[in-house]
């Protein structure tokens, strides 16, 4: 049984609470990063391509049971760290929970900056790949 | 302290004041400020460099008392700031040494300096099957204004390679010049390698074939002294926020026989001479080019940008930013695994670097966390991350003001993101 969104990110929240240096959440997001489960190569295709990333962001979406699964990978470790805190969020849960989720545990981690349209890591279009794949699942079932 | 309120009259622009990169960091307000609780070390001037108090007071004092529209008004307030704003435009005649004022245009900085000719030049002379020349390390404002321009006009932009060092490939240019060349337009440095190119030789070959040039100076301007005339140059490009001056207001210098020749940019107020339905009556240079109301105030403070920068012994500013350059690419050489990209003999302001299986993302987020303001990516310059073979670079970018910690505490940053990225 899937954990709400809500209750998932309150759970990073209270993970990320125990860092008190940036160092530490850094070497956190980083380890996250590098044991993500590899995507599968042959999703990693032009249209799985997240726009407007420094980094290359690939983004694969599957409906299993009423449940969007995500896998995603990036040639950036951080990114890639950020995705996989995303993705322990929304991946497992319905369409339209994801569409209608607030993720505010991006700010509360201190990760606000990357949302900045400056930092060009895309997380911002990420994020609105993950709620417009989302809304195609809920749309066409 | 030099030109405050009349900056755009200075008279003697070569200063000889001693350099000291200490007493210079003390003009720079927001060196003074702290990132992520850290000491900033903002070693990315060559995106845009920061302000001296100098520049900040030149447009504040505008705004609480000189302020009035340029080249219009008869009254005091007009008057006063359209001299001062000519004064600007003598300033960076002098600061070019170039023959006449009127050759000196404002635009908004170097892209649109760069877009004006290409617009402007190109709908004059670019005839289907003619070619305009640039290279392999030019930044998009150099490329892409010349992508459109060709496609409309049916030329044909050809590229001059370079070798892996990051260096022109001379022999290559002049095979590429030929009948239907109709310019070329070349980084006089480039924002992501820091090559210095040898301008003059360009400016000789392409002239023996009577081809005019263009030299995007963004990235030469801030680091060495340009004389328009000793370059023979026929377009200069350069932005003012690069070499301490506001955003939003830049320059292109053109010789008077090509300007004259070439037809209006965009139309408006100010470019004009008489207007009718019928037909519309040019102003002569440089008024020609400069539709609407400009950006005065930032002008202003670009006046004292360059009296500020014109202060010092030159030889002096640039032994100091060189000795920066020699000093990083010493020690991060030494680092396990980094390679330079751009090791041309001659560099100016700029060191690419990347990291064996290290996204240089990664590690500008990691540098940021630190304090240190570099920047990471292609560096608006595509083909040439392409050329390498590369995602993108890590930037660090220096001015005047940086000095040998600021070099220490980047390789101490890059050294640590290593150890965590890895």
């Amino acid at each position: 049984m899937t954990l709400p969104i809500d209750a998932i990110q309150d759970g990073i929240i209270a993970d990320f609470g125990i860092f008190d240096q940036w160092m530490e959440k850094y070497e956190y997001i980083i380890d996250l990063g590098k044991n993500m489960q590899p995507l599968d190569e042959r999703y990693k295709r032009e249209e799985n391509l997240v726009p407007g990333c420094q980094s290359r962001v690939w983004l694969h979406a599957e409906l299993v049971d009423r449940k969007v699964i995500f896998t995603a990978d990036s040639d950036a470790i951080i990114t890639k760290g950020i995705i996989a805190l995303l993705l322990q969020t929304v991946s497992g849960q319905p369409p339209e929970a994801i569409g209608e989720a607030e993720l505010y545990f991006i700010d509360r981690i201190g990760l606000r900056e990357h949302l900045s349209p400056n930092r060009s890591n895309g997380l911002v279009n990420m994020i609105r790949k993950i709620k417009s794949v989302a809304s195609g699942f809920s749309a066409a079932g | 302290m030099i030109g405050t309120t009349e900056a755009g009259q200075k008279e003697n622009l070569s200063g000889g004041k001693p350099f000291n990169v200490e007493e210079v960091r003390q003009d720079f307000p927001l060196l003074e400020r702290q990132v992520n609780g850290q000491r900033l070390v903002y070693l990315d001037s060559g995106a845009s460099s920061q302000k001296p108090r100098s520049v900040i007071d030149r447009v504040s004092h505008y705004y609480c008392r000189e302020h009035a529209n340029i080249h219009r008004g008869v009254h005091h307030l007009s008057q006063h700031a359209t001299e001062a704003y000519e004064g600007v435009r003598e300033t960076a005649r002098r600061f070019l040494n170039a023959g006449h004022g009127h050759e000196i245009l404002f635009t908004k900085g170097t892209t649109e300096s760069i877009n004006l000719v290409a617009s402007s030049f190109g709908r004059k002379f670019l005839n289907p099957g003619d070619e305009v020349l640039v290279s392999m390390m030019e930044h998009h404002s150099n490329i892409v204004p010349w992508q459109m321009i060709c496609q409309e006009r049916q030329a044909r932009l050809r590229v001059v390679p370079i070798n892996r060092a990051g260096e022109l490939d001379m022999d290559a240019l002049e095979s590429l010049l030929n009948e239907r060349t109709r310019l070329v337009s070349v980084a006089h440095v480039s924002n992501a390698l820091g090559t210095i190119n040898p301008a003059r030789d360009i400016t000789a070959l392409a002239h023996e074939r009577q081809i005019p040039v263009l030299l995007d100076g963004a990235q030469a301007v801030p680091h060495m002294h340009v004389d328009v005339q000793d370059l023979d140059v026929d377009f200069y490009a350069f932005s003012a926020h690069k070499m301490f001056g506001p955003t939003g207001v830049g320059v292109l210098y053109g010789k008077e026989e090509l300007l004259d020749a070439m037809p209006p940019y965009q139309g408006g107020g100010e470019m004009i001479e008489r207007v009718t339905f019928d037909r519309t009556t040019f102003s002569t240079l440089p008024y020609k080019f400069e539709a609407g109301t400009p950006s005065i105030a930032d002008g202003m403070g670009f006046g004292a940008a360059m009296a500020y920068y014109d202060q010092f012994d030159e030889q002096e500013v640039i032994a100091h930013e060189q000795d920066l350059l020699t000093y990083a690419t010493d020690q991060l050489c030494e680092l396990d695994g980094l390679k330079i990209i751009g090791t041309a003999a001659h560099k100016a302001g700029v060191i690419s670097f990347v990291f064996e299986d290290v996204h240089p993302f990664d590690v500008g987020t990691i540098l940021d966390q630190l304090g240190i303001a570099v920047r990471t990516g292609h560096h608006c310059a595509q083909p040439l991350m392409d050329f390498y073979g590369i995602p993108g670079t890590v930037r660090a970018s220096f001015a005047m003001y940086n000095n040998r910690s600021d070099v220490d505490a980047l390789v101490a940053g890059v050294r640590k993101a290593a150890r965590l990225l890895r």
